[in-house]
């Protein structure tokens, strides 16, 4: 697999979770996503980039743009050194949250994307990958 | 009676004034000719001639130094207008600078061909540059603080631009949302529609999410706030311009506006509104 261009983003505040939206919007229109896959990824990336500020103190946000054999795709890394996530089942889980949250960011960014992990360890913090394949 | 270089170099301008200003022209036109679309030749051509003889003007009463000084209220009030009306219609500083600074290359042609003193053309040009500098800062200064005027005007704007709740009927509220909807724009606008709701003892609010690009958890969730405070007040919402794919990700991501009306379009939601607040839309009968 061939990684062509890549941008890291920094996730401190509300407004860098705006910031890495129309970012990842704009690389999937650059990719030539459909506007329903655009939306998708956008949509999870939002939940994603939103988890890392509010629970995870903040973070990074790395896009890479992929090739491999024929297929091109979008990967995103959500990287950040917060308290991590003691049972990642549980958060997953619709409708949990420890927040005020409707507790679907996780679940639900999950089935918008082709490829989804997540690791984390408590007092390291949390790393999640999408993938979304053209 | 008359100071080394008291307005020498304003008495050879003056002289020659119509030459002077052509060769002036063509100098600012060289700079801005890339830009037609800014600026008719004609409006150039009246503003050139109209600061010249300011400018002239004050320099017979003497004072070169200090543009700050009363002679050169009428100049300064003038480049201040040239300035303010340039950064309104899109100029750079640099082409907005150059009106002044054009001046320097053909009063120097001017003065080199009129003065055959070299002390005394020397003490002339450097008075003349000197001043140009000085109305070029000026005009500098204006322009910045135009732009910075027009940048907290447009700002204001946006932000009431981007609460607009407008009456569509009696009783009949619409809330356009336009761009991105978190944190404390959506907390504002959601107050002003629940205001509005009250003001105007409304029965039906529509909120239109057209315009918004994404539906994530988090906007949902707001939304959905929205309508529930609404319909503690007495008021049913209704949320439309649900776009498909906005449909489509909301599925996957497992949120759903579940208990309200929702339509694809604002006209659909309008005609909802009718037959809620019981008002009936037939067509008129032609008369032929
Ligand atoms: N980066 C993270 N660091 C630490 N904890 C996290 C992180 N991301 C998620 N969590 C935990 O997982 C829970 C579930 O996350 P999820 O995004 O599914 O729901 P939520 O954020 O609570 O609500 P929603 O996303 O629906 O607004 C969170 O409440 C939080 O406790
Ligand atoms: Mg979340």
């Amino acid at each position: 697999m061939n990684v062509k261009r890549t941008e890291e983003l920094v996730l401190a505040q509300s407004e860098d979770i705006v910031r890495a939206r129309q970012t990842v919007r704009a690389w999937m229109i650059r990719e030539g996503f459909s506007l329903v896959d655009q939306t998708k990824m956008v949509t999870a990336a939002s939940e994603l980039a939103r988890n890392a500020v509010d629970y995870g103190g903040g973070g990074v946000v790395l896009l890479e743009q992929l090739l491999e054999g024929a297929r091109a795709g979008l990967r995103i890394t959500f990287t950040d050194r917060g308290p991590g996530i003691p049972d990642l089942e549980l958060a997953q889980t619709d409708g949990y949250s420890t927040g005020t949250g409707l507790g679907m960011g996780l679940g639900g960014s999950r089935r918008l994307v082709n490829e989804f992990t997540i690791a984390s360890s408590p007092g390291q913090g949390t790393v999640v990958t999408i993938t979304r394949w053209r | 009676m008359t100071t080394p270089s008291a307005g020498k170099w304003a008495k050879v301008l003056a002289e020659d004034k119509d030459a002077f200003l052509e060769h002036w022209l063509r100098e600012q036109k060289a700079v801005i000719s890339a830009r037609p679309d800014l600026m008719v030749d004609s409006e150039l051509r009246r503003e050139s001639a109209e600061f010249l003889d300011l400018l002239l003007a004050a320099a017979d009463e003497g004072a070169a130094a200090d543009i700050s000084a009363e002679p050169w209220a009428p100049s300064r009030e003038y480049l201040a207008g040239i300035s303010r009306s340039r950064a309104v219609q899109g100029f750079t500083p640099t082409e907005t600078a150059t009106f002044v600074f054009s001046l320097k290359q053909p009063a120097f042609a001017l003065l080199q061909a009129k003065l055959k003193d070299e002390a005394v053309l020397l003490s002339e040009v450097w008075t003349f540059n000197v001043l140009v500098d000085k109305l070029g800062l000026y005009t500098t200064e204006i322009f910045l603080t135009s732009r910075e005027d027009i940048i907290r005007r447009q700002q204001a704007e946006m932000l009431e631009l981007s609460t607009p709740v407008v009456q569509l009927w009696e009783g009949i509220l619409a809330l356009p949302l336009i761009g991105t909807l978190d944190s404390e724009r959506t907390q504002v606008i959601m107050e002003i529609l629940l205001q509005s709701i009250v003001d105007r003892s409304s029965g039906v609010a529509i909120i239109d999410i057209t315009g918004v690009p994404a539906v994530d958890t988090m906007v949902a969730q707001n939304l959905m706030k929205t309508v529930a405070a609404a319909r503690l007040m007495g008021a049913q919402c209704i949320i439309s311009g649900i776009r498909p794919q906005i449909a489509q990700t909301m599925v996957h991501l497992g949120v759903s506006f579940e208990g309200v009306v929702t339509t694809a379009s604002l006209a659909d939601a309008l005609a909802h509104a009718f037959r809620l607040s019981n008002l009936h839309v037939s067509q008129a009968q032609s008369r032929s």
